[in-house]
């Protein structure tokens, strides 16, 4: 039960991660299969999960990268699913619900970041 | 392995429809309780097949695999695996589907089938499925996953006989067999296992189901209101309004009708057993005591009357999306929105809805603060100590000072919530986070039967509560309040010359310090049953019987003896302080161990403590003293 300290180590860290550009979608050159992390999509962006890769490098608020990982495939964000956001809510446009799928479901930007989905050509065009 | 009574485990998705279909199958032969050692719910009932055969049926937690990630899931998953302790494993596995959302389902069955236990899958929601248009190659399907399907509709019990007759005849294969037709050979799925699972279910879908020819578009018409960010705050707050004008001013005359019910009883008991002890410990202790608890079914019923019709329609999973950013501020899950509004009612149900949350880091930071929450045990020691101690009048030019009191009564109960959450999460949970992943189920119209059901089965286990935990704690507030008896000839109150009143003797000088008089602190034992009894215990010291139909006398008799300050630092403590031995006793059930209920205890005291004696040295130095 020690306070909550992290060390300037940790915190130095942290802060790069914040800095660091998004190195994983490379930016596809055709306009219309621009990529983008669902942690950054807007409302009405649509697509096909490209990539669900959890970064191990990254904090994940404690939970592991692997769990994360298979928490988010359990419940059906995995490669070649579409996905459309279909709400953000109210402050800092966060959490989002997307439709999967046939579902719909919910989930915190900070938790999506991990997720690439390759835009629809109409939605990209916009 | 005997044939007799044959167990099944009903194992599906969230909001599949488990636990329609288990009402369909057993109808009202059903018990709820709690599995060995972990709080989760168990639902157990009996199913009699034509052939005369009796199948023990259970309702097992909604889950998307078995590996399991909550207290729930965990039930599920053991209890699958035949693992869960003092339970023997299930004969055969159905598994329940959403027509209409077949994949993720898909992928559970690939898992269940690893098991090795006989499997039937009810493919439920079918109207919904028909009316979509949804094709669904039920022979080819069944092939490929190797068990036999049933379509069901369980809310209107359609294929309930066909199913009870496939299972039937898996238990005979079964028996007859004398073993299982494949080893277990279950283990965590790898995330590469996981989309190798996904991939094999999309083939399934590919290959036997035609996509639906009239989706369901209500859904998203109903979110395109509901989840809008500003009107769908405005009708949550109007709903949440709605449910409160509903849990105080409809549970009324309710609960007047509870409490002079028991004082009838009371009154009756009294006429026919004799003064003395038994008359007393009955009365005073066993009907009085069960009684304060009782009063609050009617808030209770009301308030979880609106949390079921609201999650069977679909909307609670909507409320913590809305809710999920506030509360994440506090470091609390979007889930825990829902237990900290029963907790205004009651902090018991409050404590009882946190199972809701799927980590237990959440869940345990819910249950904390959930008795923060201004529980309605409260109003009226609040109504008592403003009527005292506030001038009934206008403020600001259009509020009621008393008024603007209770409110921020309220408000503090909130705050101090939150705050405290916030800092448990930053100092012990030392910023972990849970994520927050939630299906939206589609919207359904609540089915009146199974509402009724659930809220039945609600107050059953209030009750019993009541019964078990509550009772033991009444006799021996009521013990240490009666004894010993006052002397011959004594002038004071009874309870003066009691246990309660030395311990309250006793303790005084620690509550002088934040102003208490001897009388408030000796009204504080009794009141350790539940908060309003603090109402009457104050009445019997200051002698004024029936103190809580004269609040008016009291009220008077307490401004004439306390100043404002002393007033206002009884609230500011009744704000903060555990004064309920009940919730103790329901957090030690939940938690299944004497260290939270310990923790949250200690916490309160020394919030309410501290916030009393600034309120107190504060108000003397304003010149309320
Ligand atoms: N139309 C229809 N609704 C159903 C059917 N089965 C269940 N429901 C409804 O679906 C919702 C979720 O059902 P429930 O039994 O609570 O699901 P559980 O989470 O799997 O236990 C409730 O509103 C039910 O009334 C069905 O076969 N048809
Ligand atoms: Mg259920």
């Amino acid at each position: 039960m020690a306070p909550y300290a992290p060390s300037f180590a940790q915190a130095l860290e942290l802060l790069m991660d914040h800095l660091a550009p998004v190195t994983a979608p490379a930016v596809d050159p055709q306009p219309d299969h621009r990529e983008v992390r669902l942690s950054q999509a807007r409302l009405g962006d649509r697509g096909v999960i490209s990539q669900v890769h959890v970064r191990p490098d990254v904090d994940h608020h404690g939970l592991s990268a692997d769990e994360l990982e298979r928490r988010l495939l359990e419940l059906g964000f995995v490669e070649g699913a579409a996905i459309e956001v279909i709400h953000e809510g109210a402050i800092g446009r966060d959490p989002i619900a997307v439709r999967l799928d046939d579902m719909r479901v919910a989930l915190r930007r900070h938790d999506a970041a991990d997720i690439v989905i390759r835009l629809d050509a109409r939605a990209a065009a916009q | 392995m005997s044939t007799a009574n044959a167990r099944i485990a009903l194992v599906g998705n969230p909001n599949s429809g488990k636990t329609a279909l288990f009402n369909a199958l057993t109808g009202g032969r059903q018990k709820v309780a709690n599995y060995a050692g972990v709080t989760v719910e168990k639902k157990e009932g009996m199913v009699t097949t034509p052939s005369g055969r009796t199948l023990s049926v259970i309702d097992l937690p909604g889950t998307y695999s078995l590996r399991a990630r909550s207290p729930d899931e965990e039930v599920t998953r053991d209890a699958v695996l035949g693992q869960l302790k003092g339970e023997t494993p299930p004969d055969v596995v159905v598994c329940v589907a959403d027509a209409t959302n077949l994949r993720l389902v898909l992928r559970l069955i690939l898992e269940l089938r690893q098991v090795g236990r006989p499997m039937v899958l009810a493919l439920n929601m079918f109207d919904i499925a028909q009316r979509q248009g949804l094709r669904i190659d039920l022979e080819g399907l069944s092939r490929d996953i190797g068990a036999p399907i049933v379509t069901t509709v369980a809310t209107r019990k359609r294929g309930i006989d066909d199913l009870v007759a496939q299972v039937e005849a898996k238990v005979e294969a079964l028996a007859a067999a004398g073993q299982l037709d494949a080893p277990n050979t279950w283990h965590e799925p790898s995330p590469a296992e996981i989309r190798r699972a996904h991939a094999e279910a999309q083939r399934l879908m590919k290959a036997h189901v035609r996509p639906a020819e009239r989706p369901d578009t209500m859904t998203g018409k109903i979110d395109a209101v509901l989840l809008h960010p500003v009107a769908g705050l405005a009708i949550l707050l109007a709903l949440l309004f709605v449910m409160f004008q509903a849990v105080f001013a409809w549970a009324g005359p309710l609960m007047d009708g509870i409490e002079g019910g028991i004082g009838a009883l009371g009154g009756l008991v009294a006429t026919v057993l004799p003064d003395g002890l038994l008359q007393s410990l009955i009365v005073d202790g066993l009907i009085a005591g069960v009684g304060s608890v009782l009063v609050f079914l009617p808030q209770i019923l009301i308030l979880f009357f609106f949390i079921i019709l609201l999650e069977d329609f679909g909307y609670m999973a909507r409320a913590a999306f809305l809710m999920d950013k506030i509360m994440g501020g506090a470091g609390l899950h979007g889930r825990a929105f829902i237990p900290l509004l029963s907790s205004f009612a009651c902090a018991i149900p409050g404590v009882m809805a946190t199972r809701v949350i799927d980590s237990k880091r959440d869940r345990l930071t819910t249950i904390m603060v959930a008795p923060l929450m201004t529980c309605s045990a409260r109003i009226p020691v609040y109504t008592l100590i403003i009527a005292a101690f506030i001038p009934n009048q206008t403020v600001w030019g259009f509020a009621n000072l008393q008024g603007v009191v209770m409110f921020g009564l309220y408000v503090a109960g909130i705050a101090s919530a939150l705050t405290i959450s916030f800092i448990a999460r930053r100092l012990f949970w030392r910023g972990q986070v849970e994520p927050f992943l939630m299906e939206l189920p589609t919207y359904k119209t609540p089915d009146p039967k199974s509402v009724l059901r659930n809220l039945w089965q609600r107050a059953e286990i209030f009750i019993n509560r009541a019964g078990r935990i509550i009772l033991p704690l009444m006799v021996l507030i009521w013990v240490l309040s009666t004894f010993p008896y006052p002397p011959e000839g004594a002038t004071g109150p009874a309870i003066d010359y009691s246990f309660a009143g030395r311990l309250g003797h006793l303790l005084h000088p620690l509550f002088a310090p934040i102003g208490f008089n001897w009388q408030m602190t000796v009204a504080l034992i009794p009141g350790m049953a539940a908060r309003e009894v603090a109402v009457g215990a104050l009445g019997t010291v200051y002698a004024v019987a029936n103190a809580e139909e004269q609040v008016g006398t009291l009220a008077g008799a307490l401004s004439a003896d306390w100043s404002l300050a002393m007033g206002l630092a009884f609230l500011t403590w009744y704000v903060f302080a555990p004064q309920c031995a009940p919730t103790l006793a329901v957090v030690k059930r939940e938690t299944n161990s004497w260290l939270w209920p310990t923790v949250m205890f200690v916490y309160m005291v020394t919030l309410a403590y501290l916030a009393a004696m600034a309120m107190y040295h504060g108000a003397v130095a304003l010149g309320w003293g």
